[in-house]
């Protein structure tokens, strides 16, 4: 075991804390939960493309950096760290490049991939339907091949950042008649195709969360098919397992954790710092706790993909803890805040630019996208303990 | 960053696994539980023969000179078997603070001594106010030309009624911070005016009350720097509580896989437990902290092998672990069902232990307080 950061990944985090420090005292953007997939912003995409830092572990033939997932981590822990508007290329860059690296043609590779490098191809995920959410090879949209395309009808729902997006990645029915998980395909397209509509979803914290994405006779491209046909249900699992990866599970509200510090810290409690009633003290000390072992866990993940495996287990396993620690998280700067916790953005009373109520709110949904907990349990439970499937 | 352990570590781990499963069943744990030394000389002669005493004492003293993180593996299968007897004590608590801190002279007599299994050594740190805290050393230890007359009662004391030597930390001058004035002595245990009567505790460990009555120690037997020795607890806290955390992952693991195989092999319902979801998920919590304990744990013993600082990491390990276990220790009963809150299984000598470990160097709010400080609150 080895806990220490190589002296390159030091430098690495530091080149990424002096840009995200810069943009900041350039007023580019304020820091906010959840703007790695609510944070809309061409122009800071465009600028971590010029970095070099999007696809930073593809193969340097296609663009790329073909560094390690260790260093993706650090950029992305930074990024989340400073609430940075970075959803436009954060699909791509976490799971669809990816799974074109894997799946894809040659074709393929070299088309879309330095397109997403460059800033320019910002991918949404097109795979839960109103009757395939835990369920996901129950997908029903229909992709009809014909001679020289695909044809599309159906709906896909919760696509995360799906009103700005360019590209979709999605899985449809291929072949009605076989088994469910067995007559599914993936296919890239491009939003602006005759047929379809995009309709925002607006959530629970008053946000274009996702969108719903209709298919209306959709001719897409043959070359849109990414790997085998039928096979794609089996493909996706293994992006599921990218998707889970990463630290937007656990710092997906990094910056109100930031903040409540903060206010604790700052705000007077009987002539005393806020930070000093033990109550407060020990709600804070006990999220830094959790706050760590998530940070270990998911840092594993990225080990084991480095090791060159599917981070199958390790990652349902990071990603049902982390999202737990985020919610902890924002149900204690609620209580800390007491009243204050009602007031959302825009009044001067208000703390903290409303964070914590719009991160309070939107937690209930982190603990359900990309695997619920339950989902996650399952897999830890099966396929890493071994015991035997529910039956 | 690397989660996984090397070769050689998973060559010792397996070493220590198969040696304590043969020697250290729990038909052994339950006799000496019921032992009045707690321990077996026998076993402890066998394991010094292994070099586990000396394991990351210098070479020129006489050990391993292996890392902290190696002797982490060590104490975590430790902790798998409920190894009891006096060996944290003696390297934990003695070993290390005397090769950290000791004169050349204290090294070239004590270390040699327990590397060699020769010598068991003890800490007598806390007192009746059972707190960690400097506030509460009470013990005094009053100058009487070269030597040191100490007086007063330590109280959780790990096998002290075996100990030949205790690190005893006193009072030995005034006081405007409580952190002053504190200084470190290795008491020789048979010297005159030390008492010692053991307690009984849910762990069935030996900790013992040590009555010192007007006790002389030679000047020569500070160890680390007279009236400064606060500072010096901390960092023998630190590594306990490190090691300690090492001991208890091993635990909640074994616990683990007893758990899981339950869970496969008992049938209700004509079907394995273990296929009903509410225990999978039972389970993958049970995972989930088994494996966070074990990265929390092994990231701070990890610094401490590098010698970086580790205050807080150490503090997050142990506020993390002390609960952790017990979390998981629920699980595993209620998966267990009734059979396991009988004296006849296994289970109940983890859970046991787990509630002691949980307490000692410092529970989980102790060392949120630690955490909390170094967040800078």
């Amino acid at each position: 075991m080895d806990f220490k950061f190589t002296q390159e990944q030091d430098k690495f985090r530091q080149e990424v804390r002096e840009f995200l420090g810069e943009e900041l005292r350039q007023g580019k953007w304020q820091p906010s939960c959840d703007a790695w997939i609510q944070g809309y912003s061409p122009e800071f995409t465009k600028k971590v493309a010029r970095k070099g830092w999007i696809g930073l572990t593809w193969p340097r033939e296609y663009g790329g950096q073909g560094r390690s997932h260790i260093d993706r981590l650090i950029y992305t822990e930074e990024m989340l760290r400073y609430g940075a508007p970075a959803a436009c290329h954060w699909f791509a860059d976490r799971q669809i490049g990816g799974a074109i690296l894997r799946y894809g043609t040659e074709e393929q590779k070299k088309e879309i991939l330095p397109r997403i490098i460059r800033g320019e191809a910002y991918v949404g995920l097109g795979m839960s339907e109103p009757e395939a959410g835990s369920d996901l090879a129950s997908v029903k949209t229909r992709a009809a091949e014909t001679d020289d395309s695909y044809v599309l009808d159906g709906q896909k729902m919760w696509t995360s950042c799906g009103m700005f997006m360019n590209y979709l990645y999605l899985v449809a029915r291929t072949d009605p008649e076989a088994p469910k998980h067995r007559g599914l395909s993936e296919f890239i397209i491009e939003t602006d195709l005759p047929g379809i509509t995009i309709t925002p979803t607006i959530d629970i914290t008053g946000s274009t969360a996702w969108a719903e994405v209709f298919f209306d006779g959709v001719r897409v491209p043959r070359k849109s098919l990414i790997g085998e046909k039928n096979r794609g249900f089996y493909q996706i699992v293994n992006q599921l397992d990218f998707e889970r990866a990463g630290l937007e599970r656990l710092m997906g509200n990094y910056p109100l954790f930031d903040a409540i510090i903060r206010y604790a810290r700052e705000t007077d409690w009987n002539g005393l710092p806020l930070c000093k009633d033990t109550l407060v003290r020990h709600k804070l000390a006990q999220l830094q706790v959790e706050f760590e072992v998530g940070w270990l866990l998911t840092y594993r993940v990225a080990s084991v993909m480095d090791d060159g495996r599917a981070p199958n287990v390790e990652a349902a396993m990071a990603k049902a803890y982390s999202t737990s620690f985020e919610q902890h998280l924002a149900s204690a700067a609620m209580d800390i805040l007491g009243l204050y916790g009602q007031l959302v953005a825009t009044s001067k009373w208000t703390p903290m630019l409303g964070m914590a109520p719009h991160s309070y709110f939107g937690s209930k949904g982190y603990s359900l996208q990309a695997g619920t907990s339950e989902i996650l349990r399952n897999i830890l439970a099966t396929r890493g303990l071994g015991l035997p499937a529910a039956g | 960053m690397n989660f996984t352990l090397s070769e050689e570590q998973e060559m010792l781990k397996k070493m220590a696994r198969d040696f304590l499963v043969e020697k250290c069943p729990k038909t052994v744990v339950r006799e000496l539980e019921d032992d009045e030394r707690g321990y077996s000389p026998q076993l402890w002669q066998e394991m010094a023969g292994l070099g586990w005493m000396g394991l990351a004492i210098p070479e020129k003293y006489g050990g391993g000179g292996m890392s902290f993180l190696d002797l982490a593996i060590l104490l975590e299968e430790m902790g798998r078997a409920c190894l009891p007897g006096p060996f944290f004590s003696t390297v934990l608590l003695g070993g290390l603070p005397i090769a950290d801190i000791g004169t050349e002279e204290q090294k070239q007599e004590y270390l040699p001594k327990i590397s060699a299994g020769e010598a068991i050594f003890t800490l007598a740190l806390t007192e009746p106010s059972g707190r960690y805290d400097a506030a509460s050393m009470a013990v005094r230890a009053a100058a009487d030309g070269d030597d040191y007359i100490v007086n007063g009662t330590k109280l959780f004391v790990s096998d002290a009624h075996i100990a030949d030597y205790l690190l005893c930390v006193a009072r030995s001058s005034g006081r405007p911070k409580p952190e002053d004035g504190i200084t470190i002595f290795i008491v020789d245990a048979k010297s005159p005016g030390i008492s010692c009567t053991v307690l009984k505790t849910i762990a069935r460990d030996k900790l013992c009350e040590v009555v010192f009555d007007r006790v002389r120690v030679p000047g020569k037997n500070i160890l680390g720097q007279p009236g400064r020795g606060w500072s010096e607890v901390r960092r023998i806290m630190e590594r306990a509580a490190t090691a300690k955390c090492c001991d208890m992952v091993g635990a909640i693991q074994q616990v683990l896989d007893m758990t899981v195989d339950y869970a496969k092999e008992r049938k209700q319902f004509d079907r394995p437990i273990g296929s009903f979801q509410v225990i999978q998920h039972y389970c993958a919590n049970m995972a989930t902290d088994v494996d966070g304990s074990r990265f929390a744990a092994y990231r701070a013993a990890w610094r401490l092998s590098e010698g970086v600082p580790c205050a807080k990491e150490a503090a997050v390990a142990k506020a993390w672990l002390s609960e952790a276990c017990e979390r998981v220790l629920a699980l595993a009963h209620q998966i267990h069902g009734a059979i396991g809150v009988t004296m006849d299984h296994d289970l109940q000598f983890y859970t046991r232990r787990a509630k002691a470990a949980a307490a000692t160097f410092g529970n989980a709010d102790f060392h949120q307080e630690t955490v909390a400080q170094e967040m800078g609150l």
